[in-house]
Order: C-alpha cells, then sequence, then structure tokens
C-alpha cells in the first residue's frame, strides 16, 4: 500500500488525466455494453418460446387429404399424423418399436409401415404384421383454429 | 344336463356318506369320484388325478369319462371299481400311441363339437399331423415319434396361452429339444441333434429365450407345428420372408435367385444359415476375409466386383453418419444444442437400416441409390454440427474480446488509483 | 456525488431537498479505512457483496425461462442452457458465481474471526453474518435441486434425511422439508419457492442490518495493530479504497465469464426416482466436510445414535458460531487470547481436511 495518500487533486497535468480516463470511461462504457448485450438478448424469446414440448402443431388444417399421413417434428423424435378416409385425425409417434426407423402412412393398404424390415401397424397404432414388437404410442389430436395439435398426454 | 348329473352325483354322494364308511378325505375336495379314488392309489394309478384340477379339458367341465369312458357315478354308488372301468359303459382305457391321434380328434376334428368351446379353434390338426413326418412315422408304426401328448402333455394339458404350458411360445424350443436333441433318441433317423444348441444361440433363439420378445420366431414358426417338417430348398425364402417380407422380395428379384436354385443352396440359409441365425454384420458383405460373398465369388469375377462396390458404398455412408454423429458430439460437448441435427441424423441412420436391407437386391446400381439419399441426409446433419461448432467458436471469439477488456480496465482502474495517490499531488 | 456538494443543479437541489442525500454524500465523503498490513482481508466482504449481486441478477434472468415442476424443470433448465441466446452464459455464471460466494463469505468469515473483528461494539455485526452464512448454505442446498438432475436429487434425498433424523420432531421437518415423503416434485415446488422469495427477502433484512452496522462502526482495527502503538493510517473510502473495490469486482467479473465460458456448469441427466442411484453422490463441496463427518461416526456411541451425535454436534458448532463474541470473554476485555483463535485453526483445518477427503477417500 502506499505509504503517503491524499484525495485526488485537480492539479494534474490535463493530457494525461484526460487519457487515462477516457481509458477508463471508454473500457467501463464496453464493459457495460459487453454485460448489457447478453441480457438483452437472453431477455428476448428464442424462436421455440417453450422448454417442455407436450404439444406441437403438426399440420394447419388443410394440410392433409383424407386418407394420408405426414411426418411431423416432436422434440427429438418423430411423429405422424394421418388423416383417415373417415376425416378423423390420428396421431402416434413414428420411431418404429422394431430397430427405431421413421415409419410412413401407406395409402393403398390404409396401414401405418415400416420400410425398414416391412413392419406393419394398423390404424390404432397396434403392430399387426412382420418384426415390430410393441405399438406405436398415441397421441392425442385436437384442433383448435387453423392448427392440428397433437399433445403427449 | 351336465349340471344336473352334477348335482345328483353332489346329492348322492351326500346321502351315501351318512350311510356308508367312505373315509372323508376321499369325497371332498373335487366331488369327482375318479379323481377323489385315483389320488388315493398309489403311483402311476394316482398320477393322472394329481394334475388333472389344472387342465383346460377338466377346467371346462369335462371329466375323466369325457375321454376314457366308463361310469364313474355307477361304480363309486355301487362301490364296485369295476362297474366304473367296465367296457359295458364305453370303457375306452389309456390309449396307445399310435392311437392317440385319433383318440383325441374324436373332438377336436369335431366341428360342431369344438365349436361350442372355442369357436375360433381350428379342427384340422389330425389333417396337418398326418402330412408332417411325425405323422407319416406313426402311421408305419413308428411308437417313438411325437404325437399329440408328447408335446401338450397328457392329464393337466394347458392352454397354449398358458406359460406354463410346453406348447407355450417361449417353451417350444425345450419341448422340441426334449426329443432332439437327444443323440439316441435321433439315432435311428440319423437326424443331426445341435438345433437346440444352434437355436438357442441364434439372433431368434436370444430374443424369444433371453429377451421374452414374443414377435420371435420359435421351432413352429419356420417348420410348421401339427404338420412339422422341415421346409424345402425352393420354399426357404418363403418360410423366412413370413417376416423378413421385404429381403424376401429383393432377394425373389436379384439374380441369387436363379443361380442358389441351380447350384441347389438354400436361399437365406447360405449366407445365413438356418438354426444358427446369427447376428448380421457389415463384415458379411464385400471382400474381406470375414465377407460371405468371397466364399462364392472369386477376385476378377463381376460378382466380386459388385460386392466390393456396394461395401464401399455402405462404407461410405458409415462413415459419413460417424463423422456427422461426431460433429454433433462436439457441439454438444461445447454446450450447444444440435438437438434438430440429432433429428436429422436419427433421418439418415434409418437409410443405413433400410440400406442393410437393399443389400438383398445384389444389385449394385439400386444399392447406391438408398445409400445416395443417406449420404445427402448425413450431408445435412454436417452442416448443421458445423453450424453449430461456429457458434461454439463464436463464444471464444467473445470470450477472446471480453477477458482483455475486462483486465484492461482492471488496469485503467489501478492506474486510476496509483495516479490519485501520487506523491505529486 | 461530487457534484452535489458544489453547484448542485435545480432537478438535484429538488431531489435533495426532499431526499436529503447530502447528509448520505457528506457520511460517505468521510467514510475512512484504516490502513495496516491486514487491510487486504477488508475486501473480501465486498466481494461476496459483488458475487451476491449477480446472483440476483442472473437468477432473476433464469426465472425468465425456468420451471418450478419436476415434469419442466430439468427441461426448462436444459433450454435455457441450449435454446435461449446467452443462456449457457448466464446459467453458468449463476452457478459459479454462487460457488465463489460461498467461498469468499467462508474466507471472509475466518479473516473476521482471526482478526478478532468480533470485538465489543460489533457483536451484532458478527451475529448478522453468522447468519447471513447459513442464510447462503440454505441458498445453496436449494438452489441445487431446481435443475432436477439425478445427482442432485439423490443428494437433496440424503441431505433432508438427516432431518428426519432429529428426535421427536424429526418426522415432521422432514415432510415439511420435503412436502410429503419423499422427494418428488413437491419438494422441488418448495425448494423453489425457498430459493426465490422466502431466502432472497430474509436476506435483504439481514444483508441490510450487517451492511448499515459495518457503516456504523467502521472497520474493526485488528489487535496487534491496535496494541502496536503506532499511529494508525486511514485511507478515504470514496474514491481510495472503492477503487480497490472496483478493481477487485472486474477481475472477479473476469474470473466468472472465464469459468462459465471455458467450464460450462454440467446439467446431467433428469432425475428419476425410480433409478437407483448414481455412484458418487455427493453433497455440494461446501456441505462435504460434514457429510464426510456423518460418513466416519460409527453407528453406535455407547447407547446414542451416531449419526444424531454428529448432527446434534453441527448444531452445537452452529450456535457457537453465533455466540463467538461471547465465548471470547478474552477479546471482549480487549486481551490476547490464544485460545479461541487455536480452536478456529483446528476448525478450520478439520474442513479443509473433511472435504479434501469428501472429494478423495
Amino acid at each position: 500500500m502506499n505509504s503517503s495518500i491524499k484525495t485526488p487533486a485537480a492539479n494534474q497535468p490535463i493530457s494525461r488525466r484526460s487519457f487515462l480516463d477516457y481509458l477508463l470511461g471508454g473500457g467501463l462504457l464496453a464493459l457495460v455494453v459487453g454485460i448489457v448485450y447478453p441480457v438483452l438478448r437472453f431477455v428476448m424469446p428464442p424462436e421455440l418460446p417453450e422448454a417442455v414440448q407436450s404439444s406441437v402443431v403438426a399440420a394447419k388444417v388443410g394440410d392433409l387429404k383424407p386418407n394420408s399421413g405426414r411426418i411431423f417434428r416432436f422434440g427429438k423424435g418423430p411423429g405422424i399424423l394421418i388423416l383417415t378416409d373417415s376425416s378423423e385425425y390420428r396421431a402416434f409417434g413414428a420411431t418404429c418399436t422394431h430397430l427405431s426407423c421413421t415409419v410412413q402412412y401407406r395409402a393403398d393398404l390404409k396401414e401405418i409401415w415400416c420400410a425398414c424390415h416391412n413392419g406393419y401397424y394398423d390404424l390404432n397404432g397396434k403392430n399387426i404384421s412382420g418384426p415390430p414388437p410393441r405399438p406405436l404410442p398415441r397421441y392425442n389430436v385436437a384442433v383448435r383454429g387453423d392448427n392440428i395439435v397433437v399433445t403427449k398426454s | 344336463m351336465r349340471c344336473g348329473t352334477l348335482t345328483y352325483h353332489l346329492l348322492f354322494l351326500l346321502l351315501l356318506s351318512a350311510l356308508v364308511a367312505v373315509p372323508a378325505a376321499a369325497q371332498d375336495e373335487t366331488g369327482n369320484s375318479c379323481i377323489d379314488c385315483h389320488t388315493d392309489l398309489d403311483g402311476k394309478l394316482a398320477a393322472p388325478a394329481m394334475t388333472m384340477t389344472e387342465d383346460v379339458h377338466y377346467r371346462r367341465g369335462l371329466f375323466c369319462q369325457d375321454c376314457h369312458g366308463g361310469n364313474p357315478e355307477r361304480g363309486f354308488a355301487e362301490g364296485d371299481p369295476e362297474l366304473a372301468h367296465s367296457r359295458r359303459y364305453d370303457w375306452r382305457g389309456a390309449p396307445k400311441a399310435i392311437d392317440i391321434p385319433e383318440f383325441c380328434t374324436r373332438c377336436h376334428a369335431n366341428v360342431n363339437y369344438m365349436k361350442q368351446y372355442n369357436p375360433s379353434l381350428r379342427v384340422d390338426q389330425l389333417l396337418e399331423y398326418r402330412s408332417s413326418r411325425h405323422g407319416e412315422l406313426l402311421a408305419e408304426g413308428d411308437e417313438n415319434v411325437a404325437q399329440c401328448v408328447s408335446c401338450h402333455g397328457v392329464h393337466g394339458i394347458l392352454s397354449v396361452s398358458d406359460s406354463r404350458s410346453p406348447v407355450h411360445r417361449a417353451n417350444i424350443p425345450a419341448t422340441c429339444g426334449a426329443c432332439h436333441a437327444d443323440k439316441a433318441l435321433m439315432k435311428p433317423y440319423s437326424l443331426p441333434t445341435d438345433q437346440l444348441a444352434k437355436y438357442s444361440s441364434s439372433v431368434h433363439g436370444v430374443l424369444l429365450l433371453e429377451r421374452g420378445d414374443a414377435a420371435a420366431p420359435a421351432c413352429n414358426d419356420c417348420h410348421g407345428n401339427h404338420g412339422a417338417t422341415p421346409p424345402g430348398l425352393n420354399s426357404i425364402a418363403n418360410a423366412c420372408g413370413e417376416c423378413h417380407a421385404l429381403n424376401r422380395d429383393l432377394f425373389n428379384k436379384s439374380p441369387h435367385k436363379k443361380a442358389f436354385a441351380e447350384m441347389e443352396l438354400g436361399e437365406c440359409t447360405t449366407c445365413h444359415g438356418h438354426h444358427d441365425v446369427t447376428k448380421t454384420g457389415d463384415f458379411m458383405i464385400g471382400t474381406g476375409d470375414k465377407s460371405i460373398c468371397i466364399d462364392c465369388h472369386e477376385d476378377g469375377e463381376a460378382g466380386f466386383e459388385a460386392a466390393g462396390a456396394m461395401k464401399a458404398q455402405l462404407d461410405s455412408l458409415k462413415n459419413i453418419l460417424a463423422s456427422a454423429e461426431e460433429l454433433l458430439e462436439r457441439a454438444e460437448q461445447g454446450g450447444v444444442d444440435v438437438e434438430s441435427g440429432r433429428f436429422d441424423l436419427q433421418q439418415a441412420r434409418n437409410v443405413l437400416i433400410k440400406a442393410r436391407g437393399a443389400i438383398h437386391s445384389f444389385d449394385p446400381e439400386s444399392f447406391t441409390k438408398v445409400t445416395e439419399t443417406g449420404i445427402t441426409e448425413a450431408g445435412i446433419v454436417m452442416e448443421i454440427g458445423e453450424a453449430a461448432l461456429h457458434d461454439l467458436w463464436l463464444r471464444q471469439v467473445g470470450l477472446a474480446i471480453t477477458i482483455p477488456l475486462i483486465l484492461l480496465v482492471a488496469l485503467a482502474l489501478y492506474w486510476k488509483i496509483r495516479r490519485i495517490e501520487s506523491p505529486k499531488h | 456525488m461530487i457534484a452535489f456538494e458544489t453547484e448542485k443543479s435545480s432537478a438535484a437541489a429538488w431531489l435533495n431537498e426532499r431526499l436529503g442525500f447530502d447528509k448520505l454524500a457528506e457520511l460517505v465523503r468521510h467514510k475512512q479505512v484504516p490502513q495496516h498490513r491486514h487491510s487486504l482481508w477488508y475486501y473480501l466482504g465486498g466481494m461476496t457483496l459483488f458475487l451476491f449481486i449477480i446472483q440476483i441478477i442472473t437468477g432473476i434472468l433464469l426465472l425468465l425461462y425456468y420451471r418450478p415442476t419436476a415434469e419442466a424443470a430439468f427441461e426448462s433448465v436444459a433450454f435455457i442452457a441450449s435454446q435461449v441466446p446467452f443462456g449457457w452464459l448466464i446459467r453458468s455464471i449463476h452457478s459459479w458465481s454462487a460457488n465463489l460466494m460461498i467461498f469468499f463469505l467462508f474466507v471472509h468469515m475466518f479473516s473476521v474471526f482471526f482478526m478478532k473483528g468480533y470485538r465489543r461494539p460489533r457483536e451484532v455485526t458478527w451475529i448478522s453474518g453468522a447468519f447471513l452464512l447459513f442464510l447462503s448454505l440454505g441458498f445453496g442446498f436449494s438452489g441445487y435441486l431446481l435443475p432436477w438432475n439425478s445427482l442432485a436429487y439423490f443428494a437433496t434425498q440424503v441431505g433432508t434425511d438427516i432431518l428426519g433424523q432429529i428426535p421427536l420432531i424429526g418426522e415432521f421437518l422432514l415432510k415439511v422439508a420435503r412436502g410429503g415423503e419423499d422427494v418428488t416434485g413437491a419438494t422441488l415446488t418448495r425448494f423453489f419457492g425457498i430459493h426465490v422469495a422466502v431466502l432472497p427477502m430474509v436476506t435483504t433484512f439481514v444483508l441490510g442490518l450487517h451492511l448499515a452496522l459495518v457503516q456504523k462502526h467502521g472497520m474493526s482495527v485488528p489487535m496487534s495493530v491496535e496494541k502496536s502503538g503506532r499511529p494508525i493510517k486511514h485511507m478515504p473510502f470514496i474514491p481510495n479504497f472503492a477503487l480497490r473495490d472496483a478493481v477487485g469486482w472486474t477481475l472477479a467479473l473476469g474470473l466468472l465469464v472465464l469459468l462459465a465460458s471455458v467450464f460450462p456448469w454440467e446439467l446431467g441427466q433428469k432425475a428419476d426416482s425410480l433409478a437407483s442411484a448414481p455412484a458418487g453422490i455427493r453433497p455440494e463441496w461446501f456441505f462435504l466436510f460434514s457429510f464426510q463427518t456423518l460418513k466416519y461416526i460409527p453407528g453406535k456411541i455407547w447407547f446414542i445414535n451416531g449419526e444424531l451425535l454428529g448432527i446434534a454436534g453441527f448444531g452445537v458448532g452452529a450456535l457457537a458460531l453465533v455466540l463467538v463474541p461471547f465465548l471470547d470473554r478474552r477479546a471482549q476485555r480487549n486481551e490476547v487470547g490464544r485460545l479461541v483463535s487455536a480452536v478456529g485453526v483446528v476448525v478450520l483445518i478439520y474442513m479443509i481436511v473433511f472435504t479434501f477427503l469428501g472429494y478423495f477417500a
């Protein structure tokens, strides 16, 4: 510690003082920007504003024709949304229970089909033929306005 | 009608017990005089009675006399066992092995009779059995071959759906193996006895016996059950194709179909084995040491080249998948989210699984079409991974700017203190 | 501040007339900090305060996205760390700053202890400080569970189990702490409420008291310096001491950014009550010495439950900590007493040794 301490005096050479003050002021300003910028970015909501995806908009009304299906992303895994002949929406997890391939809708058979090893599921998700050992998990479907919302129960 | 007989029987018993000195233990529990008497007998004669109460027939209201004939009520009423077992009352006794199929199918081939118990139960077992190797040999008088009771049990027959039944799916390999793994029994037929051991260690056996996967095939799924025969050389692909339909279709269109038939090679079994179907691996294809292709195809042949080309395609798909995953992992370890990349990677992995099936086309051109889609999808994953790594790099740049800035401010503060406290002022 | 003493703008004058902060400015301007060879320790309280402010700011930011339910807690923290811009940084700083704060709090406490800064008239300052330590440990314990990962889940199970050992009221305390028989989503909700509402409120009051008392009494000068007979130099709080504080805080900020970027705080696996406990469950490092002690105590000592004895020991220890100013009679009479310092050294060595044993044994 310095042995002789005095309160600040005003009679310093202007140039040195102002250089140091500019340096300090500029540095502090940059630091404040460096703190405020991440904070503002943090406060702005990200693209997907929710942490837990227990529901997802799988499609819009009219996206699907009767007797067709489409794959949508549900969290980390795929889901399949099917519009049946009788205009009923059904949704299942689309990961085949055999070796985790993604299943697809077969309009010709009106069944869910896994192309990898020819596994079949009926429109209740039940494994009916081929290697799949278990049914597909079924999700709830609700039509909210224009959106077809799929939820995990 | 049966109910009436039973009530009558019970009433009778009650009356009798008051009059005749019948040991109390003999008449309670079942109320069936066959079982009550036989339980008190020794050894061989007691055995049928002991397990009968679990029997699927007994539980449905069928009693001893419904198979064996005789008249237990009369015999009991008159206190004369001879009467119960009298030919006057259609006593048929225990059938000889050679007669058992007809003995059981008195009911089991009777459409109308079976309908009342289980309308969907098949009634063609006898027909099937006669077509089987077991049935043929039995007809020739060989009493050692399997007939109904060899597999289903005698007294205490359980429904197939009962997990204790010897013909329950998971128990079938052991039931068949009881004879087919017995060297002494199989010697006269010069049949091998290693099928059970081979099956147990096969991919199917492990699935069914160890992992309890009911979708895995047991012996009867390939050989048939009542009509058990070995599948012929040309029908093997059909037996396997019951489950592996896609591979069957590809194989049937492939050049191997004709070639195997001409060379009298088993269709699926030549590469995969039969009882010992082992887990497949990518080592099976190509021109490497463990490759199966080189068993037939020699260097310089078109087939040899095709095998090499397909293997190269498979490897390049696997390599790009591996490097895509490594990229994602590096990004994740750095703390960058790559969930969408994980999703796409899963889709690309699907193609690898599909491609392994597509090998059975044995056509490099159509196989390449499959692998190319996977390579394209893996490319998308690579892009996501690289973008994530770029993000990580940006963080490091941010750190590289922030830390010197902070140090600079600290240093400026230090100089400020020095200035303030300088003795000059 | 300097503006107010010279030419006051009309707005400042208007405000000053109503708030009277020129008196405060006057107070601060005259505030002096003693200067001697032990002065360095004076900065540790300020450092702890700085880290606590960081905790408040980052904590509020985390609240924007965090969800205190068993279903969503882990996912929301993962979401913060992966989806929210700079979320990884804010979360990591919150975790690192929490640990550094507790570290500096301990160093601050021991430095005040060995310099006997609790002597008359600073007894209440010490007591409020001791309570701030307990509150901080409470922050640490409750905050540890909030990410709902398996390590924290099982550590909380073990930690709350200790409550249940207390005779008579143990079961009651256990149920209150856990919100039921077991550590569940109900526990998480409780811990969340404690972490973001109860503890901050109580801490605000106790910290306010602590700081007000520090201002009132000024810095304590160690007895050795007092007794040396030499005149004690002072430095003005503004700007000399405050600038020194600022250097420390800036460096601390740099350290936090560096730690948070290079060693992002791990999230681990989501808690699963049905999964078996993972290997190496241990509480946070500042509880480790007590955790390790309880491990070493035999099941029965004479006829008393050993663990219970250990818990009672820590209770007595905490009480002794609060009562240090009254236990150290010699210091109260301004006499140099070696005994209390020796006990402090033994306790410090014991805590360090047992913390290391907790990590490596």
